[in-house]
């Protein structure tokens, strides 16, 4: 009887902190996720100044839509984040592969050298970078930035698909080259195509680092070409318009939706890849 | 299977340069571009900090020590000082805060955990300028915590509490926060669940079984954290400019005045130097204890 009490106390125990565990998750999420309802909130803020939320209003958004020039920074911060992504996703696709499946002399120093953006703190590798193209005598701006951008996005692109490639079955290839394929059609018909979902995630992470990205491009944006989080910037001294949170609203909203359709793709690329895989064997 | 060994170790070694084709087509423009961008630059750095600077800003190529011993001025090491107390602070707070979100999840299926992950993520992918300007907007004298505090009688007067350090870890926390959830959670999830269960069958209360188990097992996501989090706040300078006025003066700040207001860039490399040897003390720290490579997470 005893020992039964026991029990039963040592289960309620156990629902009362699952509870607990609920409630102080609920918190944290909600402390994450205050700032953003706030910068949601005053999107729709018809005081133009925007230090007291006023009333609600959608004139924002449709300036935003009409005549706005926030979106000329934008395009700037899309072009800098696509060729930023498209450029680490080669280079890193690569020298995943590269780096996993050959020996030689540079091999561990370059392997190592892939820490150093990831580590340092942003100000130094920007200082650096605006002190390399300095020295090259290369025009900072929107090319400077691309350069910058990839630097820093190369290496978690190798680092997540060196992760993918170790749960990759090899003898797929392999199988491939028996059967009289050379090694670039190999790439471009097996490997590839296994590599898809990896791809897509690392292009993923790739584009948000860019995107929002203020401490290296501040370095090397040069006076011109100026990306959103840099125009941002220079606003944020006087206070942010609300229309430049009806944009940020719009661009989560992008976000989110592209979560959901890359989840979607995957889990349908999941499908096609297994049934793929049982229709040839 | 020791066929397809065969064919590996052939096209491994093949002698010549077609064979080493395939090593330069994948990993040469890897190497090239961490040589380029990476390394190359910051010898650049390490140079420039024994350079002495000119009166016009520019740079004489004559060796000195005067970078590094003007670090030791008060003035600048107060700042550094500073700036090391908040990083660590922002670090321990996140990880009191981080750790039972982290074990939360962990406990929760995987599909079902890989959601809240998302979860935790998604704000970084809005504008942190923007979102640390609504913790401007709230923390205001006239904000929405002063009037939420006041209507709850819990205060008489407005706090003021914009530009003070707390707000600036406050600031440094809500951009901080997800990363310290990510290592956090790959190492709980990886522990063995059993050690627990055996733990407490050997008759060692949750307190004992939390220190003696479960904190060595998640050391490393615990120092994961600490580096991912530690480090990119002692750089992070528009946190403080934004959420400290120009009262709070960080070490990030001051590397990033020299190059583009003051343009002393001999001394912002010495400064530059210092962050690297701090990060180089955290890493070592860090390979005594975890694997780089348990940084795979992010």
């Amino acid at each position: 009887m005893a020992e039964k009490q026991k029990l039963s106390k040592r289960l309620r125990r156990k629902r009362l902190g699952k509870r607990l565990g609920n409630v102080y998750a609920v918190l944290v999420y909600a402390f994450i996720y205050i700032p953003i309802a706030i910068m949601v909130l005053f999107s729709f803020n018809s005081q133009k100044h925007n230090y007291y939320f006023e009333s609600f209003t959608t004139e924002w958004y449709v300036k935003l839509f009409t005549h706005s020039d926030l979106w000329e920074y934008l395009v700037n911060s899309l072009i800098v984040a696509i060729a930023a992504t498209a450029i680490s996703i080669v280079i890193g696709v690569l020298g995943a592969m590269g780096l996993k499946r050959f020996e030689f002399k540079l091999k561990q120093v370059i392997s190592n050298s892939l820490y150093i953006p990831i580590v340092i703190p942003e100000v130094v590798l920007g200082i650096s970078l605006l002190m390399l193209f300095e020295m090259a005598h290369l025009p900072l701006g929107l090319g400077a930035m691309i350069l910058a951008h990839a630097t820093f996005c190369i290496p978690f692109v190798v680092i997540i698909m060196r992760g993918r490639m170790s749960g990759m079955d090899m003898s797929i290839e392999e199988a491939s080259q028996d059967l009289g394929a050379n090694r670039v059609t190999t790439f471009f018909r097996i490997t590839l195509p296994l590599l898809i979902p990896g791809i897509m995630s690392s292009a993923f992470m790739s584009f948000t680092l860019s995107i929002d990205d203020v401490i290296i491009s501040n370095f090397v944006s040069g006076p011109y070409s100026t990306t959103l989080p840099i125009k941002i910037l220079s606003m944020v001294k006087v206070g942010l318009k609300p229309d430049v949170n009806a944009l940020t609203t719009v661009m989560v909203a992008v976000l989110v939706l592209g979560i959901l359709i890359n989840s979607v793709v995957q889990a349908l690329w999941k499908k096609r890849a297994s049934t793929n895989i049982k229709t040839y064997f | 299977m020791s066929d397809g060994k065969v064919t590996l170790a052939a096209g491994g070694r093949r002698p010549g340069i077609r064979g080493k084709m395939p090593i330069f087509a994948t990993a040469g423009p890897v190497s090239f571009w961490m040589i380029i961008f990476v390394m190359l630059p910051l010898i650049y750095v390490f140079v420039i900090s024994f350079m002495t600077r000119t009166q016009y800003g520019g740079i004489e190529y004559s060796f000195t020590f005067d970078n590094y011993k003007e670090i030791l001025n008060p003035l600048y090491l107060k700042v550094i000082w500073k700036s090391l107390k908040l990083a660590f602070l922002t670090t321990v707070i996140c990880l009191v805060v981080g750790y039972p979100l982290a074990y939360w999840i962990a406990s929760k299926p995987s599909k079902l955990a890989a959601k809240l992950l998302m979860l935790v993520m998604i704000p970084y992918w809005t504008s942190s300028l923007v979102r640390l300007f609504s913790i401007n907007l709230l923390v205001m004298p006239n904000g929405l915590l002063n009037a939420f505090l006041l209507k709850l009688h819990l205060i008489s007067e407005p706090l003021d509490i914009l530009y003070s350090d707390g707000v600036v870890m406050l600031g440094l926390l809500v951009a901080m926060l997800p990363f310290s959830v990510l290592p956090l959670y790959s190492s709980i999830e990886k522990m063995d669940k059993s050690l627990i269960e055996a733990s407490k069958d050997l008759g060692a209360n949750a307190v004992t079984t939390f220190r003696k188990v479960t904190i060595p097992q998640t050391m490393p996501g615990i120092v994961g954290c600490t580096l991912l989090v530690f480090i990119p706040s002692l750089g992070m300078y528009y946190v403080p400019e934004m959420l400290g006025g120009g009262k709070v003066m960080l070490v990030g700040t001051l590397v990033k005045n020299q190059f583009l207001v003051t343009k002393n860039w001999p001394f912002g490399a010495s400064l530059a130097i210092l962050l690297i040897l701090i990060t180089l003390a955290m890493l070592w720290l860090y390979t005594r204890i975890g694997k780089l490579d348990d940084l795979e997470v992010c």
